[in-house]
Parts: C-alpha cells; sequence; structure tokens
C-alpha cells in the first residue's frame, strides 16, 4: 500500500493554498466587531475546517484503510468527552448552587 | 497462480534479505499498515494531552472571558503569530511533498524537503523565541517576573482586567506554547535522524516507514498549532 494514487503533488499545493487562504480570512474576520461570540463560532469553524483539510489530505486520511480511520474517530471522540462532560460540569454548577461560575480559580486581590 | 505465488515467495525472501521487512510482518503492505496505525494510536494519546490543557484554558476562558480577551488583544502580537502560523503551513507542505518523493524514491528531493523543513521548524522556533524575549521585557511572565500592568504599557488606561486573572491567561499562554515548541524540537531532532538516513540511502519506494510516520507527528504539531493560534491570538 504506497500513497493513495489520488493524492499528487496538485492536490497538496491546492490544499496549502487553502490553508493560507484560510489563515489569512481567519485574521481578517478578528478585526471586524462581529460580537464576541460569533468571532469565537468564525475562529474556530475555520481552525477546524484548516485542521479537516491536514488530516485528509496531508496525513492521508482520505484512502487510508478503514481500521486507519477508526483509530481517528476514536481519538476525537474521546477528546470530545473529555471537553464536553468537563465543560458541562463546570457551567451546569451554578444551577444548584446558586453561585456564579467564577467562583473557582484565582480570586480578586 | 503457482507461479505467482513462488515469484512472490522469492521476492519476499529478498526483502528480508536486505532488512526492510521485518520478520514479523507478513509483507511490506501489512508493516507499512502496522506502522501507520501505530503512529495515529501515539497521537490520539497526545490529542488526549494536548486536550486536557486545551480544555481546561476553554473552562477559564469562558470564565474570565474579559481577561482572558484583554491579555489576547493587548498583549499578543497578531502579526508574528500570523507569520508563525504561515511558516508551520510552510513545513506541513514540505514534509507532505517529502513523503511524496520518499514514495516514489526520489532521495534528492526527498532530502531537500526534510532539510526545508527543518529550516522551517528553526524560524518558527527562533520567531517563537522572539515573542517569548518580548513578553519577558513587558513584565508578562508567571513566576519569573510577571507584574500587572505592565509599566510601560502605551495605553494602561486599556488595561483594566483583574491582574490574577491574566497572570492566568500567560500560565496556559507560556504552558501551551511551552509545550508545542517542545514537540517542534523534538520533530527537528527526528527530521535531522530521517535526513540521515535518507541521506545514507535507506528509503527506497518500497520502504519509507519513518519518513510517513514522522510526517504524521508532524502534521499533528501543526494540527495543535492551527487551534493554539486562534485560542491564544485572536479570540477578543
Amino acid at each position: 500500500m504506497s500513497t493513495p494514487p489520488h493524492i499528487t503533488k496538485t492536490t497538496y499545493f491546492k490544499v496549502f493554498a487553502a490553508l493560507m487562504a484560510l489563515l489569512v480570512i481567519t485574521v481578517i474576520a478578528t478585526f471586524i466587531p462581529w460580537g464576541s461570540r460569533i468571532g469565537i463560532v468564525i475562529a474556530m469553524t475555520i481552525a477546524i475546517v484548516k485542521a479537516t483539510l491536514v488530516v485528509l489530505y496531508f496525513m492521508h486520511i482520505k484512502g487510508s484503510s478503514g481500521l486507519t480511520k477508526v483509530f481517528v474517530v476514536a481519538g476525537l471522540a474521546w477528546l470530545a468527552i473529555l471537553m464536553g462532560i468537563t465543560l458541562a460540569d463546570y457551567h451546569t454548577r451554578p444551577w444548584l448552587s446558586g453561585n456564579p461560575p467564577m467562583t473557582i480559580g484565582p480570586q480578586e486581590r | 497462480m503457482d507461479q505467482a505465488s513462488r515469484g512472490s515467495n522469492r521476492d519476499l525472501s529478498r526483502l528480508e534479505a536486505s532488512q526492510i521487512l521485518a520478520h514479523q510482518f507478513d509483507d511490506l503492505a501489512q508493516q507499512k499498515e502496522a506502522s501507520n496505525l501505530g503512529t495515529w494510536a501515539f497521537l490520539a494519546t497526545e490529542l488526549m494531552f494536548f486536550g486536557g490543557a486545551l480544555t481546561a484554558f476553554v473552562v477559564y476562558r469562558t470564565f474570565y472571558a474579559d481577561a482572558f480577551a484583554q491579555a489576547s488583544r493587548e498583549h499578543m502580537s497578531i502579526p508574528l503569530g500570523t507569520i508563525n502560523t504561515a511558516v508551520l503551513l510552510c513545513s506541513s507542505l514540505t514534509v507532505a511533498m517529502g513523503v511524496h518523493y520518499a514514495s516514489h524514491g526520489q532521495q534528492r528531493k526527498l532530502i531537500f524537503m526534510l532539510l526545508a523543513t527543518i529550516g522551517l521548524a528553526l524560524a518558527f522556533l527562533c520567531i517563537k523565541a522572539t515573542e517569548y524575549y518580548i513578553e519577558y521585557s513587558h513584565q508578562l511572565v508567571p513566576g519569573l517576573n510577571f507584574h500587572y500592568p505592565p509599566h510601560h504599557h502605551a495605553h494602561p488606561e486599556r488595561l483594566t482586567a483583574s491582574p490574577p486573572h491574566v497572570e492566568l491567561f500567560f500560565c496556559f499562554y507560556f504552558f501551551l506554547t511551552g509545550l508545542h515548541a517542545l514537540h517542534m524540537i523534538v520533530g527537528v531532532g527526528i527530521f535531522s535522524f530521517i535526513t540521515w538516513k535518507a541521506w545514507r540511502g535507506k528509503y527506497s519506494e518500497q520502504y519509507y516507514n519513518p519518513v510517513e510516520c514522522s510526517g504524521l507527528y508532524w502534521h499533528f504539531v501543526d494540527l495543535v498549532w492551527i487551534f493554539l493560534f486562534p485560542l491564544l491570538y485572536l479570540l477578543h
């Protein structure tokens, strides 16, 4: 099993051009006053698109064996569990205690 | 059929004699699949390693949104961060091209791409070191000289956030980027080794697993930065 034949040099250059374009877009988007929530959604969406391009083409997941894909998805699934449940925990604590969420970590001195 | 299997057996013993097929594998395809899977398993553990630190950052980023946004807005250099991201994306391209040339048995081009990757990685580390120096001279390094607000900021009236929260941002900043830089230094070491092996002619169209696996590692380091850059530099 050599490098998947459909990933050619041209494809690598196209992916690279797309990554650079997305970098420029994400930096420009920072200077547009969207409001912080929309800004975060845009920046993280672009980051996820960039990461997907790298994983699919540079890391050859497009055209790889099914077992390799399972390994990738398993890694991402555990990351989703780690992030999802941790964030859900910290952000739902005030629902029970009635305290604001800032009561952990360093306090105002 | 018989003739074909005799032929492949002869190929197999030739491969074993040339020491590119380890004895526990049936053929090169199986060996390649195993080394790729092993690398992905390692990368999955790396994902959890960085994931834990990133999750902690995101939790505090949402708790102390204003302080973290101010620290990022007032003290992070978007031009340097952008240049560094571009440098790292270029190095990912050179690695991908290197693996491509390795799979076509083009030794000279492979070595050129590996050296270009090492050069780009060193450029990234130099720019990162410059940023660290700037942050040190602005008294922003927790544990060394953190003093907030810094004495010589151009707009001290804009620095309204709570100093401990800003300090926490810089703890995360130095931990996350430092851990990433450490991975880059390890990567430079790996690629130096691979370049040496390639120079000695150890890789061929049939056997270039180490090139491909170290390439996967490098792309992963690039992936981490793809997320660190917006989280640390851009989220105002």
